[in-house]
Formats: C-alpha cells, structure tokens, sequence
C-alpha cells in the first residue's frame, strides 16, 4: 500500500461510509419502533433518486431543492409501503416473517415499476427507464475538487453527504430523546399495548416513523446517486447488505450504532481496496461483522429495547 | 344516566367465547368491582372497554355516547383511563418520561389546577426520588404506583383498574388498597377488577361477580361482602 495515498483513502472510507450511515439510519429506524426489517428500504433509497433524478434533468431544479423535494417523495413512499405491505398484516397479528416477505415484495413491485417510468431528454429514444445507466445532466452537479494539502482531495458533493450524515444522524437522536413525537416512538417500540392506552395514536406514529425513516433512506439514495452521477433500478442492492450490515454491528435499532457501523464498513471496504484489490471488498464488510459479533454478540451499542406487550 | 353503560357485551378469542352476554354499569363518583376467578373474563372487558379487543356483540357507551367501535387513542381521548393487569409501564424510559406520557394523554381534558408531574411527585414520594432511573429498575410495587400515578395524570374521568394488587407482598397490598380507598374518597369513577375480593368489596359501592364470562351474581359491595354463598364460592381462602 502507497502511504501518500492513506488520507485519501480514509477519506474516500469515510465518504462512502457516511452514505451507508445515512442508509442504516432509516433502516435502524423502522426496525427499532416497527420491529421490522424493512427490504423494501433499499427500493425507497432507488425510488427517490429517480424522483430527484426527473426534477433536475426533467425540470432543471437546483440539486438542492430537488434534494428536499425528492425526500418528501421518498417519505409519502414509505408511508404508502407501510399501508400496502404491513398495515394488514398488523391489523392480523401477522408473524415477523411474513412482513420481512411483505417488504420483499413491494422492494420486487417498486422496481418492477421504476422499468416502466418514462424516461427524458438524451434517453428520449429508449422511452423507459429500464436498467440502463443515468447521469444528472452536465453542471447540475457541483465540480472541481477542493484540495487539502497535497494528499487529499475532495469533491464538495462528498463533503456535502458527510455534514449531512452526521446532521441528520444528531437530528433524528434529539428528535427521539428530546420531541413528544420521539417519546412516542420509543413507547410504541417498547409496547404498543401501553402506548395505545396512554393515548397515543399507534397507526399514525407508524406513519410518521415510516414517513421520517424513508425521508432519510431517500436523502441516501439522492446523494449516492449524485456522488457518482449514475441512476439505476438496482442501485439499492449495493448499499441494502451493507446497510443491514451496518446496523447488525452497532446493535439493532441503535441510531448512534447504526452510524458509527456504516462508516466502520466504509472505511474498512476501501481500506481493503488499498490493500489487497477490489475482490475483496464486498467480503470485507461481512468479515468486519463476523469477527466483531463473536466478541460482541449484540454489536456495538446492542441491548436495544425489548418489546414486553 | 350511567357513566358507563355495558350492554350485553360478547368478546371471543376465535372460537372461544371469554365473556358472554355481560351487562353492567358504573355511575358517576361510584367505585365499582367486577371480582371472579381466574380466567371468568375480566381482564376481556377491561380491554374490550378501552378499545384494545373487539366487542363481537353489544354495546358500550361512555358519557351518553357509543364507542363500542371507537380505537384506543380516541376512548382515551374521552378520559377512560386503563391501569393495565402487570403494570403495563414502559421499563426502558425514565419514571420521568413515563409520568409525562400519562401527562401527555390528558390532551384536552387537562383542566388548570390538574395534578401535574411535580404533585405526583409530591403524592408518590418514592417517584420523585426515583425520576431519573429506568422505570424497569423500580420494585413491583413502586412500579405500580407509577401505573396508578401516571394514570391520575391523564385526568380520567373513569379509571380503570385491573388487579392493581396482583403480585405484590401483603404489606404493598395493604398500600395498594388505601391508595384506592383515597381515590374513592377524593370522588373518583372506579371501575376495579380484583382477585383479592374481599377487599374489593368492602370498598366497591356496588359489585358483580362474574363467572365463566357471565355476572352470576350483582349487588352493593357490602351485601356480596357479607353473602355466604359468596364467600363459599368466590373468597375461599380470604
Ligand atoms: N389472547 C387470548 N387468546 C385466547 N384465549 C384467551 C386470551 N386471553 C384470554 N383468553 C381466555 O379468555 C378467558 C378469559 O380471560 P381473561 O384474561 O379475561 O380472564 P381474567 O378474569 O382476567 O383472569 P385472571 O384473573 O387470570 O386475570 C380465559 O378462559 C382465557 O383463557
Ligand atoms: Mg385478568
């Protein structure tokens, strides 16, 4: 390994980090309110950056209004999922198992149909959307590079995906300890049972959960796809392993944990690039999980709260 | 007018029928007992009261209106008030935070000169000493009074009360029941189910006990206190 690169390189880690943080935020979310492993959440994260992707190349939007206009998208699209892949089966008292394959479907339907959208301008010819490649058209996206010294440098864009992981990271935290609508969700996530019998409206605390949690899968999915400038129907399954990845590390349903896991599988992913070569990579974030669960079987900030009704 | 009328009620868990055609009704400042062994229903019409089971027959109305098929949040929201059978606190959050959750469900109820957490505090020494702690660490007894206390904050205009002594040493038991005994004193609408009968009678205005999901029998609590037939049957070893 070349030493002058190592800045860079753990740049680069915690760049591509802070998008799987960001991803694992909403995915922790949902599972430590819900109970539900959400595979529908990488589906949500494709789905808003198509979304961003028509209102900057379609309507010429600024990347930033396009940014909050795609996250409102992505978090009515959580709401819709909710209502179409577990709302019934809540209602039924439907086993874990039978959502986690509710959210696989409507993963399946939401890509299915994003084949199906119409595409724009240079693509006009090929009509859909299809699995092809997409780029933001030119100077929509900041570029140039901002350079630290002689061994970093960065595009704005990835320092942009940082300060916005770690402000939605301290956003959602003081929103769950420190807002009436956190408490509530922490007193769903413990028990619904007593939470409905203080008076809190359950169904619509689902909603707001699903809302926030695929606003924030969304914000992901728009970020990556404007890091690399490429959009495709199946985007999501390379943050989805890493994602779940990342909150099984810092202990299921742990915000900060879920953060502090994507950007260890970040940087271990390109450190293991530098090392010994990109064949490892993807075996190297399960690698990192495996040996930390044998030490630490809840993972990193586990004990999460445990459901008594 | 009642309070709280219950008309012919019938809940079943699939196929099996817990309550069966039950009628009853609380007045307004009444405390009222509905006392019976173990598996008789009660713990079904409590639930089926405050919205979390569905009623497959009858009718409950509050207040005048009909809200057999009302979801939990709203029949709180009108101030029934449920102390869930086994504590139902939260035992992650603060005794704190669930103080202020029960505060939380007084919604529009909340009336000036309400209680507030710092009076509850003041009523239930050992919660303030306890605000910061994990309500799971409390003893069962203290996890109790919060029940009740985080309840009194929701400003019921009927509390229920299932088996609020349930699991507690005799002493807690004791405490449990004075704590009740005040809250009748102070004019409250009680609707109490107990195992430990005896005492629930002696305090109710009036009383049902109820049998395989069906009132066997109904009367003032001191009439059933003192029925012999009662005592054989239902107050055993008390
Ligand atoms: N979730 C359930 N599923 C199926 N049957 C149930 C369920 N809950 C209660 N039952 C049955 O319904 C009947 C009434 O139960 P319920 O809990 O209302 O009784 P209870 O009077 O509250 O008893 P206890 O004094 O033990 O609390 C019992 O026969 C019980 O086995
Ligand atoms: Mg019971």
């Amino acid at each position: 390994m070349n030493w002058q690169t190592l800045p860079q390189q753990l740049a680069n880690g915690i760049f591509q980090g802070s998008i799987y943080a960001l991803f694992a935020l909403g995915y922790t979310l949902i599972f430590g309110v819900l109970d539900i492993l959400n595979l529908a959440h990488a589906a949500i994260f494709m789905m808003t950056a198509v979304a961003a992707w028509y209102l900057i190349a379609g309507l010429g939007l600024n990347f930033v209004v396009a940014l909050i206009i795609a996250s409102i998208v992505g978090g009515l699209l959580g709401v819709l999922l909710d209502r179409v892949a577990f709302w019934r089966l809540r209602q039924q008292h439907a086993p874990h198992l039978s959502a986690l394959i509710s959210s696989i479907a409507m993963a399946t339907i939401f890509e299915g149909m994003v084949v199906l959208l119409p595409t724009l301008g240079a693509d006009a010819d090929s009509r859909i959307i299809g699995a092809d490649l997409h780029h933001f058209p030119a100077g929509s996206i900041p570029s140039g590079n901002l350079n630290f010294g002689t061994m970093l440098s960065l595009p704005p864009i990835k320092l942009l995906v940082l300060v916005v992981a770690l402000l939605l990271m301290f956003g959602l935290q003081y929103m769950l300890r420190r807002t009436r609508l956190g408490r509530e969700m922490r007193a769903v996530a413990e028990s619904p049972k007593a939470s409905a019998l203080l008076g809190i409206n359950i169904e619509a605390v689902f909603a707001k959960t699903f809302f926030i949690a695929s606003a924030l899968g969304g914000v992901a999915g728009v970020l990556y796809a404007l890091t690399y400038n490429t959009l495709t129907s199946d985007m999501g399954n390379a943050v989805e392993l890493k994602g779940l990845a990342a909150i099984i590390l810092g202990g299921m349903g742990s915000i900060v944990g879920s953060v502090v896991g994507g950007f260890i599988i970040g940087l271990a992913e390109v450190l293991s690039i530098a090392l010994g070569g990109s064949n490892w990579s993807d075996a190297v974030a399960f690698i990192v999980l495996f040996l930390m669960l044998l030490v630490r079987p809840n993972g990193l900030f586990g004990a999460r709260a445990t459901r008594t009704g | 007018m009642a309070l709280l009328e219950v008309n012919d009620l019938a809940v079943s868990y699939g196929q099996i029928e817990a309550v069966k055609g039950v009628s009853f009704s609380v007045d307004e400042g009444q405390v009222v007992a509905i006392v019976g062994a173990n598996g008789a229903g009660k713990t079904t019409i409590m639930n089926t009261i405050s919205g979390l089971l569905r009623a497959r027959r009858g009718q409950i109305s509050f207040a005048g209106q009909d809200i057999t098929h009302w979801p939990t949040h709203r029949i709180v929201a009108a101030g029934i008030v449920q102390v869930a059978e086994g504590r139902a606190i939260l035992a992650n959050m603060s005794v704190a935070e669930n103080l202020a959750l029960g505060l939380a469900a007084a919604g529009s109820r909340r009336h000036e000169g309400g209680p507030t957490i710092a009076t509850m505090m003041e009523r239930f020494p050992i919660l303030g000493q306890r605000s910061g702690l994990p309500a799971g660490q409390l003893s069962g007894g203290e996890q109790q009074m919060l029940a009740i206390a985080r309840a009194l904050l929701a400003q019921p205009r009927l509390l229920l009360m299932d088996e609020p002594s349930m699991g507690l040493a005799p002493l807690l038991v004791k405490q449990v029941f004075a704590i009740i005994a005040a809250l009748k004193a102070e004019g409250r609408t009680i609707l109490l189910v107990e195992q430990n009968a005896l005492k629930a009678l002696k305090l109710a205005d009036y009383a049902y006990v109820l049998e395989r999901g069906r009132v066997a029998l109904s009367g003032t609590g001191a009439e059933l206190a003192g029925n012999q037939d009662v005592a054989r049957a239902y107050l055993g070893g008390l």
